[in-house]
């Protein structure tokens, strides 16, 4: 009898769930916690779910620290996310772990994809599938301090174009005391902020180098190119003395504190640096080189629906992708993150090619490259370690580079073996 | 009556039997299982006998960083108990003030490692920053790099890991101290016993256990560092080059930042044993003779 009853009650709370889940369905949203990104995210749900009354989105976020781990973790359990945001670089191994599906074909045509969006977004393609979507990216751009340029009797309105002009106003700019310190850097050499990805994808290129094969499986910088590039950004430190890595601890505090006249930083940075009060600064594209070479390095976290998804889940992550990449969504972030859009359509507006601040990082992005990481942090240490070999041991470039190359080699050669 | 006052016993033991079965136990036995695979989080780990181990030991990284954690161990624990002794010794005998000097070097064991780390950091920057480089500037000594430098980076980090230990130890040897008898020291005076023999025959060997206490307990926490050196050098963890890198730092690397499970089991493995190793050597060459 208890049995029956007991019985009897199971069967009714799984028909009014049925019953619940055939109205309405709901997915979970994953990102990191980021506050902005967090709070457009709130207002794109709201948007979504008025246009969308059956669907409801449930945005769930994790330190950003944790956040891979969490992922990886609810999908052994089977209880992961319908739609997760991911940084371009993690896909391989997304993939690998099965924890992202491709995009399907019928709501995300791959023509339409490409000439949408800004080249970059290969970087979400493997084979004849896109498995995610940006809505917003990043690139670089050289940030310079108005007052410092105007006290070294240089033009504010001018900052440097050219790689040559740029070491020349690094020149001017750059202060010593009696004993040869430095009290205020011409430009700031930080290798473990964005310095490693203009060496990579920018100075090696202007050189006349490719830092890796096409598919990036082959690092294909330790040869002139690469030295040569690698030089010139030693040589700022020691033969223009115009920089000094570890000056103010990092580059991005020494450009805040006025210590610097030019940083090199991406447009996450402009949060940041909207709160200077004492100084107003200013925001060119990256220097090309004497051919007028230019490049850049842009990054982005996109979107991806993950693998176990299906069924009316399935039909109802689809829409939320897709209203997430839409232009809409774009503005929406742009105005909240401050993050440029993904798309062509919503970035090169008037009003934002208009806008000195964006205009350089948008710009930007038609040259840029994505390097396909498969391990950024342990990549971007053998940069670093590249620089500090040579300023702090006094190695050969020659040498250092090769090291360098050797050691990002087995880096990528084990992550593929993996 | 008996029999139930057993059970109860045993039912307030049982969860924190339970809780350090499930927590610390099972963990440390998993982790010796994975050390034999190549679990990188993503896929189900393969058994792949010795090769992380092989790995290890041809990994020159490991190396140095196994140079760096011993380095912590055989500078920082001697000359972090001698501090401590010494100071503890003479504020025994501190009669003014007494409670507020102490309570000064207790003061920097209390404060959160990353926040102590982070002042330090910003102590050993370069001239408009750095307060120790302007104070040098002013007396007209040269600048020094500290964190910046591959040689002067590791004791510059290991400098302030043994000042925000101390107040703990000064705690401990102060206690030691004020449990030998006075009735002793009485007696040594009597005979007319001076100070150096005083100390050598009859403090030193009285505080044995409390040193020994402190010498294993002072040794694990340096083999263990990471709090200061992850926080002295964030943008270049380890570094420069590598110079600073303790185990713990590159096992946390190897694990949530490669996601090299397996590996990163392996090297936990491989600080168990030095641990194991270290300590049962403390405590045999330190052991009670009688």
């Amino acid at each position: 009898m208890r049995r029956g009853i007991l019985l009897a009650g199971l069967f009714t709370g799984i028909s009014v769930f049925a019953v619940n889940s055939a109205q309405a369905v709901e997915i979970e949203y994953w990102q990191y916690v980021y506050e902005t990104r967090v709070k457009a995210m709130d207002q794109l749900i709201e948007n979504f779910e008025k246009a969308n009354p059956d669907i409801t989105v449930k945005q769930t976020t994790f330190p950003y620290a944790d956040y891979q781990t969490r992922v990886v973790a609810a999908n052994m359990s089977g209880s992961g996310p319908d739609v997760m945001q991911l940084f371009y670089g993690w896909l391989d191994q997304f993939i690998a772990g099965g924890l992202v599906q491709p995009l399907p074909v019928d709501a995300f045509p791959h023509d339409k994809i490409e000439s949408e969006f800004f080249p970059i977004v290969s970087a979400m393609k493997r084979g004849d599938d896109y498995y995610g979507l940006p809505t917003a990216v990043r690139s670089l751009a050289l940030f310079y301090n108005k007052k410092l340029f105007q006290e070294a009797g240089l033009d504010p309105k001018s900052p440097p174009k050219t790689v040559d002009e740029f070491v020349a106003a690094a020149e001017k700019t750059a202060k010593h005391d009696a004993n040869g310190n430095m009290t205020v850097a011409g430009t700031t050499m930080d290798m473990a902020g964005q310095d490693h990805q203009w060496w990579r994808e920018v100075l090696i290129r202007q050189n006349g180098g490719e830092p890796y094969t096409a598919d990036y499986s082959k690092v294909t910088y330790n040869n002139d190119a690469g030295i040569k590039a690698l030089k010139f950004y030693t040589d700022l430190q020691t033969e223009q003395k115009v920089g000094e890595v570890g000056f103010m601890d990092e580059g991005q505090a020494a450009f805040r504190a006025g210590r610097a006249a030019m940083t090199i930083d991406g447009t996450f940075r402009l949060g940041s640096f909207k709160s200077i009060k004492d100084f107003e600064w200013g925001v060119t594209e990256l220097p090309t080189n004497a051919a007028g070479i230019r490049s850049n390095y842009a990054s982005y976290f996109a979107n991806g629906i993950g693998a176990k998804v299906s069924g009316e889940k399935l039909e109802a992550s689809k829409k939320f992708l897709a209203y997430i990449s839409s232009p809409e969504a774009m503005k929406v972030w742009l105005d909240t993150v401050g993050e440029l859009p993904a798309r062509r359509s919503a970035a090169l507006t008037e009003a934002n090619l208009a806008d000195p601040i964006y205009s350089p990082f948008l710009k930007a992005l038609d040259y840029a490259h994505t390097t396909l990481f498969v391990d950024e942090a342990a990549q971007r240490q053998t940069a670093i370690d590249m620089v500090n070999r040579v300023l702090l041991e006094k190695q050969s470039p020659e040498d250092s580079i090769a090291q360098a190359a050797t050691a990002e080699q087995e880096i990528i050669d084990a992550a593929k073996t993996k | 009556m008996r029999h139930k006052r057993l059970i109860w016993v045993w039912t307030f033991l049982a969860l924190p039997i339970l809780f350090y079965c499930v927590i610390r136990f099972y963990p440390t036995l998993q982790a010796f299982y994975l050390s034999f695979t190549n679990w990188n989080l993503m896929k189900p780990p393969k058994f792949i006998g010795f090769a992380n181990y092989v790995k290890l030991y041809n990994d020159p990284q490991f190396w140095k960083v196994f140079r760096n954690t011993f380095t912590y161990l055989i500078i920082g624990t001697p000359v972090s108990l001698l501090i401590s002794f010494v100071i503890s010794f003479y504020l025994d005998r501190v009669r003014i003030l007494h409670g507020l000097i102490r309570a000064l070097y207790f003061l920097p064991f209390l404060t959160t490692a990353a926040a102590m780390a982070w002042v330090w950091r910003w102590f050993y920057q370069p001239a408009p920053i750095g307060v120790i480089n302007d104070v040098l500037g002013l007396i007209g000594l040269p600048q020094q790099a500290f964190i910046r430098s591959v040689d002067q980076a590791l004791p510059s980090i290991m400098v302030t890991s043994i000042w925000a230990g101390l107040g703990f130890q000064i705690i401990i040897f102060m206690a030691g101290l004020r449990a030998i008898p006075s009735t002793y020291y009485e007696a040594a005076k009597i005979d007319g016993l001076g100070e150096w023999p005083i100390l050598w025959k009859i403090t030193l060997p009285l505080l044995k256990p409390t040193t020994v206490f402190l010498v294993v307990f002072s040794s694990i926490g340096f083999l263990r560092i990471f709090d200061q050196v992850y926080n002295m050098t964030t943008n270049d963890p380890g570094g420069p080059l590598g110079s600073t890198k303790p185990l713990v730092l590159m096992i946390y690397q190897t694990a949530f930042s490669s996601y090299n499970m397996g590996y990163a089991a392996a090297q936990t493995v491989v600080l168990f044993a030095i641990l194991l190793a270290v300590s049962l050597l403390q405590l045999w060459i330190l052991r009670e003779r009688k």
